[in-house]
């Protein structure tokens, strides 16, 4: 049996960590992508696209994400794409934190006055240059605190990963406790740094509130 | 795309589904009650024990709940607490979900005008008396829609528990698709289960606040 230090656990744990901040970025940066589409759905004024864009949130914030992971990863192969855990991986997270991030923005797009709908119209701007230039950046503004509120639930998200086995975090603490039967010591690390990484988000959102509470 | 399996795998999901709802029902009281001593505790208790329930909340809420299921299942017993599958997963969903309620709970407290304490006070009232029958439910109705998104969102959470050998709904998912070899057609039935169930007690949770709180509660 090889013998394990703190230092080589810290080591292998930090290491795995990587994937899990890479995870994290990656289904962050195509949530905010895919959510920028719904949110298109969401607020247009079409009834039957509001519709369609509602009912994939409510799905996505209806059923657990392990299972919404589960069939990524046993769904995909079904279309003929081989699927690895990391590709289901980012999907599903990506799809996840798109209904959520599209109704994060959704409030702040409802959040507005409609005179600032008007006051673009009768600028002459069409549709889309009134979200781009006066909508949109806005609703983004005062959405802030919860997105980033949000990415700190994403990060705790990258966890479940681990469950259709890609090798982040929690999935190498599993091989490392199998090996050293130091499960206290083992999970309590990989609180740890969770919580390193999590808690500045989690400081940095609250500030973001109350500074949005006091104008 | 096949669901001949389906008629036989009834039973093993409803009973899947009915350890969900002890699950969560376990869940829901034991947090709501702990939250309401937390956030208590967190005003009016002594310095040391505001700080320790600070603490506890933001390491709760900035840790996964996956591994603090793990730390509970698998750390504990090297302390000489060992714990039962379902034990331990409804000891994990209670301490995860206070964390959250207690802040939630806490902010009905504050939102009570301090003028109802007071008037409480002078009609004779005990402190006590005051907390339990007069700030207490007009927080309770502030904060309950509040409440019910947290409870829905720990229903799905439990998924999780499955990992620890809890023979919930996700467990029972797992067991028939390792059975049927229908692995997406498998998680995809549970997957409404779970839609439905998060749809139904939502419904349920509004409508027996109604009864219970009065009308207001949406």
């Amino acid at each position: 049996m090889i013998e394990f230090t703190l230092w080589d656990i810290v080591r292998n744990l930090l290491l795995a960590a990587r994937w899990t901040v890479l995870l994290s970025l990656a289904a962050f940066v195509g949530g905010a992508l895919v959510g920028m589409a719904v949110l298109f759905f969401r607020i247009a004024k079409n009834k039957w696209s509001r519709r369609l864009a509602s009912g994939y949130i409510a799905l996505f914030q209806g059923t657990p994400l392990l299972m919404q992971l589960f069939l990524m990863f046993f769904g995909l192969p079904m279309l003929g794409l081989r699927i690895e855990p990391w590709t289901a991986a980012v999907l599903g997270l990506t799809f996840f934190a798109s209904a959520y991030l599209a109704e994060i923005w959704r409030s702040g797009v409802d959040a507005l006055p409609l005179g600032q709908w008007d006051a673009g119209a009768s600028l002459g701007l069409h549709y889309l240059q009134e979200l781009r230039l006066i909508i949109l950046p806005q609703a983004f503004a005062i959405t802030r605190a919860p997105t980033v509120g949000f990415l700190v639930q994403l990060i705790k998200s990258t966890a479940l990963t681990s469950i259709i086995g890609f090798e982040e975090l929690v999935r190498t603490s599993n091989a490392i406790n199998n090996a050293t039967f130091e499960p206290f010591k083992v999970y309590g690390l990989v609180a740890l740094i969770f919580f390193v990484m999590c808690f500045p988000l989690t400081q940095y959102a609250r500030r973001l509130e109350k500074r949005a509470a006091a104008h | 795309m096949a669901f001949g399996w389906l008629p036989g795998a009834v039973g093993d999901i409803a009973h899947g589904a009915a350890t969900t709802i002890l699950l969560i029902a376990v869940t829901t009281l034991a947090g709501t009650l702990l939250s309401i001593l937390g956030a208590a505790g967190r005003r009016n208790g002594p310095a040391l024990l505001r700080r320790a329930i600070a603490w506890y909340v933001e390491v709760m809420r900035n840790t996964p709940f996956l591994v603090q299921l793990f730390f509970i299942f698998f750390g504990l017993p090297s302390l000489g607490i060992r714990l039962d599958p379902i034990l331990a997963a409804m000891l994990a969903m209670t301490l995860n979900m206070a964390a959250y309620t207690i802040e939630i709970v806490g902010a009905g407290l504050d939102a009570v005008p301090h003028g109802q304490t007071e008037a409480a006070l002078a009609l004779g009232l005990r402190p006590r008396q005051v907390f339990i029958k007069i700030v207490l439910p007009q927080a309770l109705k502030i904060i309950y829609p509040a409440l019910t998104s947290q409870i829905v969102i720990m229903m799905l959470e439990s998924a999780v528990v499955s990992q620890i050998a809890v023979r919930e709904l996700t467990y029972e998912a797992d067991m028939l698709q390792a059975r049927t070899f229908r692995s997406f057609e498998t998680y995809f039935v549970v997957t409404l289960v779970y839609l439905l169930m998060s749809m139904a007690l939502r419904r349920l949770l509004v409508s027996g606040g109604r009864r219970a709180l009065g009308a207001g509660v949406s």
